[in-house]
């Protein structure tokens, strides 16, 4: 993502031009097995015949993808109408991923403002101390926000214990628990891009704005924030993306009622009773919304870039 | 000009907001810490500090499974990490000193590919492809799968080093007859050292904690420390399950901390 699509700044030299191409030959190959090709086969999958003990037919069939969008009655022989149930998961994680972006970008963007206008000294240490929970295992972080938010855990014992409660907030199991979830785990997602563009804005123009008597909340608005708009765009997909696609903090944190893509994914290949093809399905619609978010992402920043 | 009396930089809030966010970042984790050396077989009373949860990881009922599910990660996030190392490295060296080619761009966007796709999709496509060419899961696909997604986080860093060396010292190795392959291991590989070990623990790290694609590609039985954590806390969480995750949270913390000293130090000068 660094660097966009220009593979991060020009070449230094061509030193080893003669042999590049046996150089890239390892992450080609490895790559190309490991991900181009079990991406092609999940989307032959989808075409396929499901198989009732796991695993598929190979049998050419659209029924992956007309179980998705299409509700044929009890007998599945009527004619096709909206099938509201997966349209309906996929738009509550839309929507949780959604709101989980907003809350980071609401506490994200005060802190990389605040972290870009500290000493240069400063600023490697601050924003290290924002990346070091990325780095500790999303499991144990996803485990540590249940057992914090738990109705007898020490969020609500302090609560309590202040006074501010008479009675346990019960947050686990609902979609604010999920949130909250999505939110603690990108949240550094969001820190680092806006970071990196308040460190490039050129402060001058708050102070042009200033002397023309603009009060600073409107500097805020309408000069910097527009200016470093590319990083907050990417901030928000950065936090985004994963969170539309995950499977963690909806399976711990919540319910039957926060039920999101990643958790319909993963039951159609848990033990026998899943739907490979509907997976597989599932899946390719999943990859098409991001891959299509990412584009759009792609070309503003392009244009940001020559702008 | 107006004199202002205020910073234009500042604004107030900010300050308050971020270290809001750093205590929203760090409260769970420490609150964790602190409860895995709680005495109480409960996890909501305190009763002391005790290290009986540790104890009980090394030797109680559960720990033959742990110690296995231990190894299982270890031994992966080893292989898996210099694999994807030495893979991220060549092609670096490709990308950002072979010259302008075609297949540049093209490159950088496939190795950038397992960071776009979505995790559960990969995990998907990772299962259907072994089942399709029937490889039977086990930790040979474990490690095969993190070696993929290994191998961007282990390029991000050593790319960054790459850049920030200049030509010249390759450049005047071969002006005193150094072939090209000595000037490769002799100069650059030295001079890439803070970037390649940052690299390395990066996707040592990466591997260690990954959790959705091992669930999909594990065989029946086949534990890492992440699944066989899910797998108890799919039951309540236990203390010992904190005494883990806070020994395991210890790693992680100290290969970043690791990380970043070496990054940050520059041995071109």
């Amino acid at each position: 993502m660094a660097g966009g699509g220009t593979a991060g700044g020009g070449p230094r030299t061509d030193t080893y031009a003669p042999v590049r191409l046996w150089l890239l030959l390892p992450a080609w190959v490895s790559l190309t097995i490991l991900v181009l090709a079990p991406v092609s086969m999940m989307l032959v999958y989808s075409f396929l015949t499901k198989e009732f003990r796991g695993g598929v037919i190979w049998e050419f069939s659209l029924s992956a993808y007309d179980q998705f969008f299409c509700n044929r009655g009890l007998f599945g022989d009527e004619p096709c109408s909206i099938e509201w149930t997966y349209l309906l998961i996929f738009w509550r994680s839309i929507w949780q991923a959604g709101a989980a972006t907003l809350l980071s970008l609401a506490i994200g963007f005060p802190t990389a403002y605040f972290i870009a206008t500290r000493p240069a000294r400063q600023r490697a240490l601050w924003v290290f101390l924002i990346t070091i929970p990325y780095w500790v295992n999303l499991l144990i972080r996803t485990v540590s926000m249940k057992f914090l938010l738990r109705d007898q855990g020490p969020l609500n014992d302090a609560l309590l214990g202040l006074g501010i409660l008479s009675e346990p907030l019960s947050i686990v199991n609902t979609n604010l628990a999920v949130q909250l979830g999505l939110f603690y785990s990108y949240l550094p997602f969001m820190v680092l891009p806006i970071y990196a563009a308040v460190e490039r804005y050129n402060f001058s123009l708050s102070e042009a704005a200033a002397d023309l008597y603009a009060p600073r909340w409107v500097i805020l608005r309408r000069i910097v924030i527009p200016a470093v708009k590319p990083g907050i765009v990417a901030g928000c997909i950065l936090v985004f993306v994963p969170s539309l696609g995950s499977f963690l903090a909806p399976d711990l944190l919540g319910g039957a009622k926060t039920f999101m893509i990643g958790s319909l994914i993963e039951e159609q290949f848990k033990g026998n009773a899943g739907n490979w093809p509907f997976g597989a399905a599932a899946s390719m619609i999943l990859l098409t919304m991001v891959l299509i978010l990412l584009l759009i992402f792609a070309r503003q920043q392009a244009r940001a870039g020559n702008g | 000009m107006a004199a202002r009396s205020y910073n234009l930089r500042v604004y107030p809030g900010f300050r308050a907001v971020t270290l809001l966010c750093l205590f929203v970042l760090y409260a769970p984790l420490v609150v964790v810490t602190i409860y895995s050396f709680n005495a109480s077989q409960s996890i909501t009373n305190w009763e002391g500090v005790s290290l009986r949860w540790y104890a009980d990881v090394f030797t109680g009922p559960e720990s033959e499974k742990f110690k296995l599910a231990a190894r299982n990660s270890f031994v992966i996030a080893l292989i898996a990490a210099s694999v994807a190392t030495t893979i991220a490295t060549l092609a670096a060296t490709a990308i950002i000193r072979g010259g302008r080619f075609r297949l540049r761009t093209w490159s950088f966007g496939l190795i950038s590919l397992p960071l776009m796709v979505p995790e559960i999709v990969t995990a998907v496509a990772t299962l259907i492809f072994f089942n399709a060419i029937g490889f039977d899961r086990g930790l040979l696909t474990i490690l095969l799968a993190h070696i993929a997604f290994c191998i961007p986080f282990a390029y991000l860093p050593i790319s960054a080093r790459m850049q920030g060396i200049e030509a010249s010292y390759e450049q005047a190795a071969q002006d005193l007859y150094a072939t090209r392959r000595q000037a490769f291991t002799r100069v650059l590989l030295p001079l890439m050292m803070p970037g390649i070990i940052s690299g390395f623990i990066l996707a040592f790290i990466v591997s260690l904690d990954d959790f959705i694609i091992t669930n999909f590609v594990k065989g029946a039985g086949v534990e890492t420390l992440p699944t066989a954590i899910f797998g108890a806390v799919k039951q309540g969480i236990k203390p010992n399950i904190m005494a883990i995750s806070t020994m395991l949270l210890g790693v992680s913390v100290v290969m970043v901390a690791l990380s970043w000293l070496i990054s940050r130090r520059d041995n071109t000068k």
